[in-house]
């Protein structure tokens, strides 16, 4: 096990620990306001402070990982679903109309990066965590489908896929018997960077106010809160920033260790 | 070349008409009218009338698109609802500020990202490589608006070099201006230099792997001469992609950026357009937006001609 | 005095053993040829010289060029050496040479590096060099970009690089292995003429003893890393003296000897058929150009028969294959197998399919890497309507395993852990499980070492007897197919410009490019009586 998968581990399975074990206990009630309490940096009763209503940041911070993890998470999902699917077909149909619909398609989505598309459904439905979802799941859709056709076009120029032709197999039989099972790791390994993008995405747009609502806490909105507050309070700052990249870094980490013990030669789109 | 030129002009045109039926689709769907949202619960029939037939509310859907993608080649984007004003002149005040922050941080990203991508990859498992290599590793896991604020907190609070936020604008001169934005554009940068010495660095070292690079050391040239000469060339193929894709996420980061440093530009305007339900601003902001992105991808694949032969073809 | 000295020399990369005291030595326009199989260390020999090689390599003994020791050159005196005293050819020429720069451009390069001339001088030399090779100036343009010339032309660009400040010594790995055979002739031809030409020794890397024998003054045969033997051309040749050698010689020249084919009775007809890939548009405005890669083909094969099928690459038989396997149908005329038409409609005819199989020339891109043998080799009872199950199902994994040299057991491992020859045992067996009426060989044998494709051979032999195999078997290695096939066609440019038995078509072309395929290829000497 390398150094950076084992790093990577740890550090994402911390968070990931967090936030499963604030659904049962945090040391205070994220929302209780203490305000007597108000801004004290981090100390023996409040690991990591309290914010300007005395709220306990420790809590927050668990109960943010949950909410950034959730979106990060579904949205990976949602780009997974459907950009698979749509890499494997078209590249069983290179070349076809289908195909030439598929890429071009996936480039105009690109032409939307998620923050335009947040601000599009924001603008028209309101903000939301499930708008945040959706905005950055459209924009993993053509992520997956790119990498997947990449991947799946090579395979099929492979002898193993011919032999399988000649053995009678279908489009379809093929793309789920020999080509998925082998971008498989590649899929992991790219999912795992986007879960990190996607984090990333959720704190952007919840600093901006198009994320979740309070009274959800989310590291982008404690941001955003303590931003008038930095220069007298900065672990209002510190400590949701530290926590936003300490995830990343882990699964990042994650991602490229992971990619080195399942195969070197995978290429990460990175963008 | 022409005909590739012509051909990605093409594809060009109709991702932009695709994309502006999406935007206008989905604006449409929006629930409630402007009008009555403007004039309160109390208005009149015909004042109402009389502001939709101003706004350019009335008539078909279909005949109201082509008024707004026909406005908008020439300059005309529309009136917003809340100010009254043209949409186009709110547009270009903002502009202003918005574009050169994206052009100077992605100046600042590409003249950071090229030599410490080539320097990492020339030293490929030693010192130099590492530390580049874990910088990067850290750069790409900093979200661009909290670097923002502790680069507000250390330059502006306490250092006092720099003024936490606002714009000092253009008129007091060049410098005045690109004062105020180095720290946004810092901001900006950072992070998107570290993915791109990445990309760089990779790209590297899978031509450094190509034959062609170990004919070039054949002939007699240096290690160092190989990969300036026959390397970074090639290398910067798949690097401009990146730095295409780049440019949209520069664009993006500095909506969000704008919100750090009090700046006004486009992102300011489009979130002041939401809480206001000024729907025609956001509509002509996204469309700007997707417009850029599309143009600058354009461009990349011409760059890409430029670059690589074997895409120019001979007839 | 020689030219270069190679003195024990010992190499390893990360501890592990490579070279094992290898010496040999080159005289001024000597043309010394080392040979071996792959993992012999023959191209590792050329980059040692180089002082190319891989990271954590290290090497101990001398190679001297003149009164300079190689080994112990800084990195700085070997850049002055490297393209101005030793030149080097590689092997894959759609690979060696850099995409973005133009043919001039790197012929120049090589020049100013070293400081050699003015740059009006070098530009007239660099003319020169490619006027040398076969590529006129007035005809190839210095500003041609690689993509815009044939694998040949590019291996003479490369050369030309090479030859452009006339080093003392040439190094050329595996410089032909890529390329069509008459081409080959020709570059070796140049090769030779540029070493008596310039008084040039030249050091030759290849696996191919026909080569070998054809163009060496002296043969050194190397294995694991270690020379078991070197010498005189024509003294090696007819006295060989280490067991390795002789065994090397003879799987070279391979025979195999088939039985004898039935009474003909048709099974694949194959009648007028053409195929049309569309160009890209060349302009905007033009019509899309059209490429006949088959053009009007017709033949039979007959039960039992073993039917060859030669060509050079680009000539169609890749096209005409998957059109026969029903992968690609054809613009027009009829693939018929026992009488039934291999598309019906527009779908492949399942009723044929089941009658066809087929093995390819990679044996690693061959094989799901995520499956067990078992699994592989039982994927055409797909094609089957009711598939053998249960223990029926283990009985024919093992005896075709068995029927191809393997054991049993072998279907529970995966791919990776056989060899490249074992791969291809694998993949008859795979072709063969379910009985087919014809066996379509596309190119079987030419990823493999001569000893192993000796070994395949036989077991193809072997095979028809048992089976009574009818296939086709495409290769562009003539004195393979002049082995294993009854009967033999010679395509070019999409047509079949001639068949008949291999025997007659061998001995008496008719055909001018039959000839012509027949003269460039090299051959092996008939090998002395102490052989054997």
């Amino acid at each position: 096990m390398s150094r950076n998968l084992l790093l990577g581990s740890v550090l994402s399975s911390l968070v990931l620990l967090a936030a499963l074990m604030s659904f049962v206990w945090t040391p205070y009630d994220y929302a209780e306001l203490d305000i007597p309490n108000k801004l004290e940096p981090p100390n023996a009763q409040h690991w990591f402070g309290t914010d300007h209503f005395g709220r306990d940041m420790f809590s927050m911070i668990m109960v943010g990982a949950r909410t950034s993890i959730a979106v990060a998470l579904v949205a990976v999902g949602i780009g997974m679903a459907l950009g698979v699917p749509l890499g494997l077909t078209a590249a069983a149909r290179k070349g076809s109309w289908l195909d030439e619909v598929i890429m071009r398609g996936n480039d105009l989505v690109f032409a939307f990066p998620s923050l335009v598309i947040a601000i599009l459904i924001t603008a028209v439905f309101g903000a939301g965590a499930i708008n945040a979802i959706i905005a950055i799941g459209i924009f993993n859709i053509p992520v997956f489908a790119r990498i997947t056709r990449g991947a799946a076009l090579s395979l099929w120029e492979r002898e193993f896929i011919l032999a399988a032709r000649v053995a009678g197999k279908g489009a379809a039989r093929i793309s789920a018997e020999h080509i998925l099972p082998n971008v498989a790791n590649l899929l992991i390994v790219q999912g795992t960077i986007q879960f990190s993008l996607g984090i990333l995405a959720e704190a952007g747009l919840s600093y901006v106010g198009l994320g979740a609502q309070p009274p959800t806490p989310s590291w982008g909105r404690m941001l955003a809160d303590a931003q008038t507050m930095v220069s007298f309070a900065p672990h209002l700052a510190l400590i949701p920033g530290l926590a936003i990249i300490v995830t990343v870094l882990g699964l990042n980490l994650l991602g490229d260790g992971l990619r080195d013990w399942l195969d070197p030669r995978i290429r990460v789109a990175r963008a | 070349m022409l005909r590739y030129a012509l051909k990605r002009l093409i594809s060009l045109v109709i991702s932009l008409v695709v994309a502006s039926v999406v935007i206008f689709a989905v604006i449409e769907v929006a629930p409630g009218d402007p009008a009555s949202f403007m004039l309160g619960v109390n208005a009149q029939e015909d004042t109402l009338a009389a502001l939709r037939a101003e706004l350019g509310l009335d008539g078909s859907k279909i005949q109201r698109y082509f008024n707004w993608v026909g406005g908008m080649m020439v300059g005309d984007f529309g009136t917003s609802y809340t100010y009254r004003t043209p949409v186009s002149q709110m547009i270009s005040d903002r502009l202003w500020v918005s574009l050169p922050l994206a052009l100077y941080a992605l100046t600042l990203s590409t003249l950071i990202a090229f030599p410490a991508g080539i320097y990492a990859a020339a030293r490929r498992g030693k010192p130099g490589d590492l530390t580049v290599m874990g910088v990067t590793q850290l750069g790409i896991a900093v979200p661009n608006f909290w670097f923002a604020m502790m680069l507000v907190l250390i330059f502006a609070i306490n250092l006092r070099w720099f003024n936490a936020g606002g714009f000092a604008g253009w008129d007091k001169g060049v410098w005045t201006g690109l004062h105020s934005l180095t720290l946004p554009a810092i901001a900006l940068a950072l992070p998107q230099a570290a993915i791109l010495a990445r990309v760089m660095r990779s790209s590297l070292l899978d031509i450094l792997g190509e034959e062609f690079m170990r004919t070039a050391r054949a002939k007699g040239l240096s290690r160092r001469q190989a990969l300036w000469r026959h390397g970074v060339r090639n290398a910067l193929i798949p690097v401009l992609t990146i730095l295409g894709l780049q440019f949209s996420f520069l664009l993006a980061g500095s909506i969000i950026i704008e919100q750090v440093f009090y700046l006004p530009g486009l992102g300011r305007l489009v979130f002041q357009a939401i809480s206001a339900r000024d729907l025609v601003v956001v509509e002509s902001v996204v469309m700007l937006l997707v417009f850029a992105v599309i143009t600058v991808n354009y461009m990349v694949d011409l760059a890409y001609a430029a670059v690589d032969p074997r895409l120019r073809g001979r007839s | 005095m020689s030219l270069l000295e190679i003195e024990n020399l010992s190499l390893t990369i990360h501890e592990t053993e490579i070279l094992k005291r290898v010496s040999l030595c080159i005289g001024a326009g000597q043309i010394v040829a080392v040979t071996g199989e792959s993992g012999s260390g023959k191209s590792m020999t050329a980059l040692a010289v180089m002082q190319l090689l891989p990271n954590g390599a290290k090497t101990e003994g001398a190679i001297w060029l003149g009164r300079q020791n190689l080994l112990k050159q800084s990195e700085r005196e070997m850049c002055d050496l490297r393209g101005a005293e030793i030149g080097m050819v590689f092997q894959e020429p759609m690979t060696a040479l850099n995409p973005v720069k133009t043919i001039g451009d790197q012929v120049i390069e090589t020049i100013p590096v070293h400081k050699a001339m003015s740059r009006t001088k070098a530009s007239a030399r660099a003319h020169e060099v490619l006027s040398r090779v076969g590529l006129p100036p007035d005809r190839f343009p210095l500003s041609r970009y690689p993509h815009e010339l044939s694998g040949g032309q590019r291996q003479r660009v490369v050369i030309a690089m090479a030859i452009a400040l006339r080093p003392k010594l040439l190094i050329a790995d595996e410089p032909t292995t890529a390329l069509d055979v008459t081409t080959q002739a020709q570059i070796l031809d140049l090769l030779k003429g540029l070493a008596r030409e310039y008084g040039m020794g030249l050091l030759m890397i290849t696996h191919d003893l026909a080569v070998v024998a054809d163009m060496a003054d002296q043969i050194v045969v190397m294995r694991h890393g270690e020379v078991v033997e070197s010498g005189a051309t024509i003294d090696l040749l007819n006295n060989m003296q280490h067991p390795y050698t002789r065994k090397l010689f003879q799987a070279s020249g391979h025979q195999v000897s088939l039985p004898e084919p039935p009474e003909p009775r048709p099974l694949l007809e194959v009648k007028n058929v053409v195929r049309d890939y569309r160009l890209p548009r060349n302009s905007l405005f033009a019509k899309a150009g059209q490429h006949r890669a088959v053009d009007d083909v017709s033949f039979t094969l007959n039960r039992g028969e073993r039917l060859g099928l030669v060509g050079e690459s680009g000539c169609g038989k890749s096209t005409l294959t998957r059109a026969i396997l029903g992968l690609e149908e054809v613009q027009s005329g009829e693939i018929r197998l026992d009488n039934q038409p291999v598309f019906a409609g527009h779908k492949p005819n399942p009723a044929v399919r089941r009658k066809m199989q087929v093995v390819f020339q990679d044996p690693y891109g061959s094989f799901n890497p995520r499956h067990r043998v078992a699994r592989l080799i039982t994927e055409p009872f797909h094609l089957l309507e009711s598939p053998p199950t249960g223990t029926e199902r283990q009985d024919r994994i093992a005896e075709m395993l068995t029927a191809v040299g393997l054991s049993p057991d072998d279907a529970n491992k995966y791919i990776h852990e056989f060899s490249g020859g074992q791969r291809q045992r694998i993949a008859i067996a795979r072709a063969l499980i379910i009985r087919p009426e014809l066996i379509v060989f596309d190119e079987p044998v030419s990823a493999l070492d001569v000893s192993v494709r000796a070994q395949i051979l036989d077991l193809l032999a072997e095979l028809c007897a048992t089976y009574n195999l009818t296939y086709l078997f495409i290769s562009h290695d003539l004195s393979v197919v002049r082995t294993i096939t009854d009967r033999v066609m010679v395509m070019q440019a999409g047509r079949i410009v001639e068949q008949g038995e291999t025997e007659q078509v061998f001995s008496s072309p008719r055909h001018a490019y039959t000839r012509t395929l027949i003269d460039a290829a090299p051959i092996l000497p008939g090998i002395g009586a102490n052989v054997a």
